[in-house]
């Protein structure tokens, strides 16, 4: 085993269809880069996002989990992201609540245009998730590596 | 109030009103009145129960009950009331099929908690005035009604019953002041990794019994996530840490917004555990964020989960307000 093994956090991004896995796919063909260790996971809107999936997410390893989707007014099924906004914010405050680390999850609105922002917004969680460390409090012994 | 509650059950069945009566009747112990159906005035003279241990919420049972034939009668405290109108507004409950009659409440009682006075071994316990009157083992007991109470009555947020054909008692009102938010906000106050090792101290003792789930009135799928097997979160056996907080979360999270803060499932989980807290958190963010919201007090307001306004805030208000609202 190595002792100064550093440490490459393991991040879930969770893109809706329509705008902000165009908007990944725009930063991998203008060739901007963003850490390798973000997976996406292509959903068919921001609000398809059941809960239960960034818990799962950290349970299978993930040290962090963020969700992108279109622009607050430009969804693709018109209000499906203002539902996944009340959502999210209940869900993460109630993380919180329980104490998890906050900053482990996040949203952020990324038009099919913005392949820049993605490319950014990966690259400035994987920074917060690298100086968190480990995910601890929401980990699964069962399915440790 | 036990004599005219069972005098108003017997009059509703003889004169047609409904073929049969959802009301208390005892469990195993006499501490633990449990729901019941009547049909006869036999029955309800030597079976039906109500005393301060009839806390049960009898609601639920209704979404079973109205679907059959003929009307039932149903006795309501004003809690209970609240989760019989949210289950009205989901449309789970047929109005038509259902008589209500609403009794007025000051409270229910927990034999847990006369317990931790230190009383054991009672064998009857009577209502006199503002007080018990307990038998015990070891001779006669009196304590005070207040000091008997169940958490939700302590904070009770309303006396209030919202839905009837009729009442017994007077109806009483809401309750603003109920404080019933004093312990999340403590919460809140402590640092991430006090309140990670407080909940992990509650959470441990979860055995999964999925009481607070099957007592919910909120919690009435059809099918529930956490009886799918193949998802590896049905059971306790062998769990992780993560099972626990993963329940729990999830749990709070199906209700939110539909929940009416009707304190069955703390009162029935065995392990104590403080479920209120939880669905609390959700029910202080909701009206902090997106405006006070009572599930259950009226038929036409949206719940705010199923609702939003363009300009809500953005869920990194988490981030901001580091913990508190
Ligand atoms: S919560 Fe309020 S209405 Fe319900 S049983 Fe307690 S005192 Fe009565
Ligand atoms: S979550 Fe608890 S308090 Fe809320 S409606 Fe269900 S049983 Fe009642
Ligand atoms: S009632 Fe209590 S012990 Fe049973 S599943 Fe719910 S929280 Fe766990
Ligand atoms: S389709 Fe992108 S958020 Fe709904």
């Amino acid at each position: 085993m190595q002792v100064n093994e550093t440490f490459t956090p393991t991040i879930v991004a969770f893109c809706c269809n329509w705008c902000s896995y165009a908007g990944a796919d725009l930063s991998g063909t203008n060739r901007l880069n963003y850490p390798a260790n973000v997976k996406i996971i292509r959903i068919p809107c921001s609000c398809r996002l059941n809960p239960m999936f960034i818990l799962r997410a950290f349970q299978r390893g993930a040290d962090g989990v963020i969700l992108c989707g279109c622009h607050p007014g430009d969804c693709h099924y018109t209000t499906g992201n203002y539902y996944a906004r009340r959502r999210m914010t209940l869900l993460f405050s109630m993380l919180d609540f329980l104490g998890i680390e906050k900053e482990r999850t996040r949203v952020e609105w990324v038009s099919a245009a913005e392949g820049a922002k993605f490319a950014a917004t990966m690259n400035e969680f994987v920074d917060t998730v690298t100086k968190l460390g480990k995910n601890k409090r929401l980990e699964d012994l069962r399915c440790a590596k | 109030m036990r004599e005219m509650i069972k005098a108003k059950a017997i009059e509703l069945l003889e004169n047609g009103t409904v073929n049969r009566v959802l009301g208390w009747k005892a469990g195993e112990f006499f501490y633990d009145l449990t729901p019941g159906i009547f049909t006869s005035r036999e029955e309800i003279e030597e079976t039906f129960e109500y005393s301060v241990f009839s806390a049960a919420n009898l609601s639920k049972y209704l979404i079973a009950e109205s679907r059959k034939e003929g009307k039932i009668a149903v006795f309501l405290k004003p809690c209970d009331s609240y989760s019989f109108q949210q289950l009205l507004k989901e449309h789970r409950i047929w109005r038509d099929r259902v008589y209500v009659v609403g009794i007025a409440c000051d409270g229910m009682c927990s034999m847990d908690v006369i317990r931790d006075k230190g009383i054991t071994g009672v064998t009857a316990v009577e209502e006199d005035g503002e007080n018990l009157k307990l038998t015990t083992l070891y001779g006669d007991k009196t304590i005070a009604k207040a000091d008997a109470l169940l958490e939700r009555c302590v904070h009770c947020k309303s006396r209030k019953v919202v839905v009837f054909d009729e009442m017994i008692g007077e109806n009483g009102e809401e309750i603003p002041d109920s404080h019933r938010f004093d312990m999340v906000e403590k919460l809140e106050a402590m640092t991430p990794e006090e309140r990670f090792a407080f909940w992990r101290g509650e959470l441990s003792r979860c055995i999964r019994c999925n009481a607070c789930r099957n007592v919910c009135p909120a919690c009435s799928c059809e099918k529930c996530v956490f009886d799918n097997d193949k998802s590896g979160i049905a059971q306790k056996a062998a769990a992780s840490d993560f099972e626990e907080n993963n329940f729990h979360i999830i749990r709070a999270f199906h209700v939110a917004s539909r929940c009416t803060d009707c304190g069955e499932c703390s009162r029935v989980c065995p392990q104590n555990i403080p479920l209120h807290l939880l669905n609390r958190k959700f029910i202080r963010d909701i009206n902090e964020l997106y405006g006070e919201y009572q599930a259950g007090s009226d038929m036409d307001t949206k719940p705010p989960l199923m609702n939003f306004t363009t300009d809500d805030c953005e869920p990194s208000v988490v981030y901001e307000r580091g913990g508190k609202v």
